[in-house]
């Protein structure tokens, strides 16, 4: 036996494929003739998944670049920032001296900014959006989404929550700046910060849209994974990014209304005079009539979007990692089983595990108990799956590339990221750990970096499929390198800032003797931290010279990967499959099965082959 | 100018990068696809392994090199009494997430080195192996269960409200845009009660004169507390929320306005002993200001601080507040000396609604011309309270 010709690939779509008469229709590529049906208004998942791709990159580097302005005031509070100036405006207090400083108030609108552009607009929309949008109807052999014009809604939704957050941005009092979790009271009342006035309606307005993006797309992937699979594409086929997918739209329909509710309630606070969150309050030198509220319900609605929102970041990473894994080790995937049930077990407890951003907020501290054992308990999924990816390269044939190098490095910072995470879902350890460094470095690395990595493993290895070329290779590992070390160096040291007790979201730190001690090392994450940031412009140079200039992609299948989003042309138009969509007849990975190398999904058993899995 | 060399740092790195990327693609098709890939394999393998050493032999330096700054080590040991138990589970996880650490990267790392590509390798075809997957499913959940059930019972111990019958000090930490105001029950040790619609210029935290509690209740300037005994805080916030946060003493809550919360502790170092131990580690004693070589110690700089840690406005960061733990017999003399609000600022005012009205113990003819005499009444209050 063995692999696939391109010939025999042809064959055997053309004779057990399904012909679903989609050519017959003339529905297919007749309204996307003009340059607007086809690349603007269009309703194509591939051209939709570029865009949230696109719209993710700008969104990324100005989130991050946020993260170097604040950083250099971090290591740098002394330097002259005049220089920002052209770009700032007045946020940057210029003195008698000529010294500029940043101004604080655009310090937290900077801070609060780079963290609800990242978690949203990033590694929401530009990870998850992205590739469930190219990789469901591929991977399962769909001609489309199951809505094209709702899923093309979904990312006009997205622009425009963009419109507005970046409108925002050029406000005079300046963006939201409370942080991004928006705590009332600080965003409910105008008069406690400048952000919280017209930033923060902006803001509300802003994410409500988002909201109405995220439902939309997730409610098309649902009903797509569920419905429009090929023939044969049983569930316990379907490759485990497509299960991320699903899991991940599932969580996301279920927790992001609790948070649209959570935004409702505050907005009727802000401009109706209701008491959801505001009680006994006096500030601007008068007493509020309020009272009754509580401030603790508010985060309590938004935790129960915000954590499962960890894991609607993570679990599509994790479902790309685990993909890229397996092609590039050239074995199957360890554990497939376990690693659905996993994921499912970690959906689960996602939500009931809010309340462990909260044990220091005023919660009855009874109820910790049950979010601390709810919380240590997802480190035994989280466990196996770790182990499943190491023992996937256990044993293999590892190709490096960049896409196998981040899907590595991934691993590498989950562990990493996840064991601090053991420290703070500890209820009794988070007294000292809570707000401070040390959780700024924890989520970092386990849901900034990890989702970061796992969103270059699967650009650097689905880029062939959407734009026909390659990225440039050496590029991607000089990124992967720099990423990986830099990111270590930053976060890192982050972590004894914390541990020595230092309060994250400061300005400065010279004021307290416990906490100004780390001048060195914060010197030291900035530095490191702008030496990353260039290395990301180095991808996006990479990115968007090889859409046009990149290595040509000559065969349909480089990777030599089983799945069926191979199978297509090598720039597969509007339907995907020219002819018939092919039908499936075994798990997604049989690599080095039985001596061959690998065996694409729609290749029929062999007689007397036995399935690699049970119930498949 | 910083500005301009970092652009210009920028854009050199982006193009010797893209640089390097063109000369190596032309020494790859020099060498032939083969060789090349072959060259790549063994090298990136190498530098994983090496990465994979590196981060594990880092991680231990780092940590042995700021052991000295960190809470829980060295010269930071909790200064309360429950903070010890924080430690000791904060240690316990480290020493647990530390070898997990460690063997997985290891794994990780090696395997990537040991399982580097070569042209048609045979792989280990396995999909699955049960025995393997339950064993690695139930150790972490043993694991764990040690973690939840000491962190468990640790937690429920500290989170523990005072019980009526305990000695005990109450005081009270109201939090407003940016700065603190710390009560003082005064003698009778309650909290005297408070209408956040009461708060006015002269009475910033709107206690309600009305009720006789409120009359001996003071306001410190610093939160000074005696070694060794039992102090509930009673954390409230007039504003926004806020954090209470001794980092010395592993206490941390919020402060919220209308849901007033506790943390109760016992310091056991006096700032002295603190101190002293600081002292003995060489990186205390190096000069407090980097730029004042001669001047002040680390250690002899050092005092415990009151912070907030929950974002709280363009302020957040300033709201400092000197924390000092004393002996009993100092904290006795210090608390003799502090002024009750009401009657030094308050009593026979135009705020005051008991004003001509005569308090229980107080005598006849008081009023607030002097100060001689405001001294005098506050101390015949005490006496009269004693009694009772």
């Amino acid at each position: 036996m063995a692999a696939l010709t391109h010939l025999e690939e042809e064959k055997l779509i053309k004779e057990q494929g399904y012909n679903d008469h989609f050519y017959d229709h003339h529905h297919g590529d007749k309204h996307q003739m003009g340059f607007i049906t086809k690349y603007i208004f269009c309703q194509d998942h591939k051209i939709i998944a570029k865009q949230f791709l696109i719209t993710g990159i700008i969104w990324a580097i100005i989130g991050a670049g946020m993260s170097v302005i604040f950083r250099l005031q971090l290591g740098f509070p002394e330097a002259d920032m005049a220089w920002l100036r052209p770009l700032l405006g007045k946020w940057i207090v210029v003195n008698d001296d000529g010294i500029g400083s940043l101004d604080p108030n655009f310090y937290y609108a900077l801070v609060t900014m780079h963290g609800t552009i990242i978690v949203f607009f990033v590694l929401t929309a530009g990870l998850s959006g992205t590739f469930s949008n190219l990789l469901i109807p591929l991977q399962i052999g769909a001609r489309d989404m199951a809505s094209g014009f709702l899923n093309m809604l979904s990312y006009w939704f997205f622009f425009l929550s963009s419109v507005v957050m970046l409108a925002s941005l050029v406000l005079s009092t300046g963006p939201f700046s409370g942080g991004w979790t928006a705590y009332p009271p600080l965003s409910a009342l105008p008069q406690a910060s400048q952000g919280s006035g017209t930033g923060m309606t902006l803001w509300l307005i802003s994410l409500t849209f988002f909201v109405v993006s995220v439902l939309l797309g997730g409610v098309n992937y649902i009903t797509t994974i569920l419905n429009l699979r090929t023939k044969g594409m049983t569930m316990w086929r379907m490759p485990l990014t497509i299960w991320a997918f699903l899991i991940t739209a599932i969580i996301g329909l279920l927790s992001f209304p609790v948070l649209v509710a959570g935004f409702f309630l505050l907005m009727f606070d802000r401009g109706m005079g209701t008491s959801f969150y505001l009680s006994e309050i006096f500030i601007g030198g008068q007493a509020l009539d309020n009272v009754g509220g509580s401030p603790v319900l508010f985060q309590h609605l938004f935790w129960f979007l915000g954590h499962p929102e960890v894991y609607i970041i993570i679990l599509p990473a994790m479902g790309l990692v685990s993909e890229i894994l397996s092609v590039h080790s050239r074995k199957p995937i360890f554990g497939y089983k376990a690693m659905v049930f996993s994921m499912l077990a970690i959906a689960f407890l996602s939500f009931i595990v809010w309340a462990h951003h909260m044990f220091m907020a005023g919660v009855n501290p009874f109820i910790s108990n049950f979010f601390v054992l709810f919380t240590l308990i997802i480190a035994v999924p989280s466990a196996v799956k770790v182990f499943n990816w190491i023992a996937t390269l256990y044993g293999g044939n590892v190709r490096f590339n960049s896409a196998s190098l981040f899907a590595i490095g991934f691993v590498s910072m989950f562990i990493s990221g996840g064991l601090t995470g053991i420290f703070l879902g500890n209820s009794t350890i988070d007294i000292q750990q809570h707000d401070t460094y040390f959780v700024v470095a924890h989520f970092h690395i386990v849901m900034g970096i990890a989702a970061f990595f796992g969103m270059f493993a699967g650009i650097y290895n689905w880029f062939p499929k959407m734009y026909g070329r390659f990225m440039n290779e050496t590029l991607g590992q000089i990124h992967f390198w720099g990423t990986l070390v830099g990111a270590y160096l930053i976060f890192g040291p982050m972590h004894y800032i914390g541990l020595a007790g230092v309060p994250r979201r400061y300005f400065r730190f010279d004021s307290f003797e416990t906490f100004k001690q780390f001048d060195a090392l914060n010197q030291f994450i900035t530095v490191c931290a702008i030496i990353v940031f260039a290395l990301q412009i180095l991808f996006v140079v990479n990115f968007f010279y090889s859409i046009w200039k990149g290595k040509k992609v000559t065969s349909k299948n480089p990777w030599e990967s089983n799945t069926l989003e191979w199978t297509t042309p090598i720039k597969p138009g509007h339907g995907n499959w020219e002819g018939n969509i092919p039908s499936v007849n075994r798990w997604a990975y049989d690599y080095g099965k039985d001596g061959v190398d690998f065996i694409p999904q729609i290749k029929p058993l062999a007689e007397g082959e036995q399935h690699s899995e049970l119930h498949q | 100018m910083t500005g301009f060399i970092i652009l210009l740092a920028i854009v050199l790195v982006v193009v010797i990068s893209v640089q390097i990327g063109k000369i190596v693609e032309l020494a790859n098709k020099i060498r032939g696809q083969e060789e090349s890939e072959r060259i790549n394999s063994d090298r990136t393998a190498f530098w994983l392994l090496v990465f994979g050493i590196a981060l594990i032999l880092g991680t231990i330096w780092s940590c042995y090199h700021y052991k000295n700054f960190m809470l829980g080590y060295g010269p930071h040991e909790a200064a309360s009494i429950h903070g010890k138990k924080v430690d000791s589970i904060f240690n316990l996880t480290v020493i647990i997430t530390g070898i997990v650490f460690v063997l997985t990267q290891v794994a990780l790392f090696y395997f990537a080195f040991k399982y580097k590509g070569r042209p048609g390798k045979k792989v280990l075809f396995i999909p699955h192996n049960n025995k393997l997957e339950f064993y690695w499913t139930i150790t972490p959940a043993i694991v764990m269960t040690i973690l939840v059930v000491s962190g468990l019972m640790a937690w429920n111990e500290i989170m523990a409200d005072v019980k009526e019958d305990e000695d005990f000090i109450e005081i009270e930490a109201v939090a407003y845009q940016f700065a603190w105001d710390i009560r003082y029950p005064g003698m009778d040790h309650k909290l005297g009660t408070r209408n956040y619609k009461l708060i006015s210029g002269t009475n910033g935290l709107g206690m309600d004169w009305t009720d006789p509690k409120t009359h001996d209740d003071f306001i410190a300037d610093q939160i000074v507390l005696p070694k060794g005994k039992k102090v509930r805080v009673r954390i409230t916030s007039k504003d926004v929320l806020h954090n209470f946060y001794l980092p010395q003493f592993r206490v941390k809550m919020d402060a919220i306005p209308g849901l007033p919360t506790y943390f109760v502790f016992t310091p056991e170092k006096t700032l002295e002993e603190y101190k002293l131990e600081l002292r003995k580690y060489p990186e205390y004693l190096e000069p407090s200001d980097p730029k004042d070589p001669f001047g002040p110690k680390k250690w002899e700089t050092f005092t415990y601080e009151l912070g907030c840690a929950e974002l709280c406005g363009i302020g957040h960061y300033s709201m400092r507040k000197v924390v000092k733990i004393v002996s009993p017999e100092e904290y006795e003399q210090w608390f003799n000396k502090q002024k009750s609000v009401y009657f030094s600022t308050v009593r026979n005012t135009v705020d005051d609604p008991n004003k001509g009205k005569i308090l229980a113990g107080e005598p006849v003819n008081t009023s607030v011309e002097t100060k001689d005499k405001v001294d005098t009444t506050v101390i015949i209050l005490k006496d009269s309270l004693n009694k009772k």
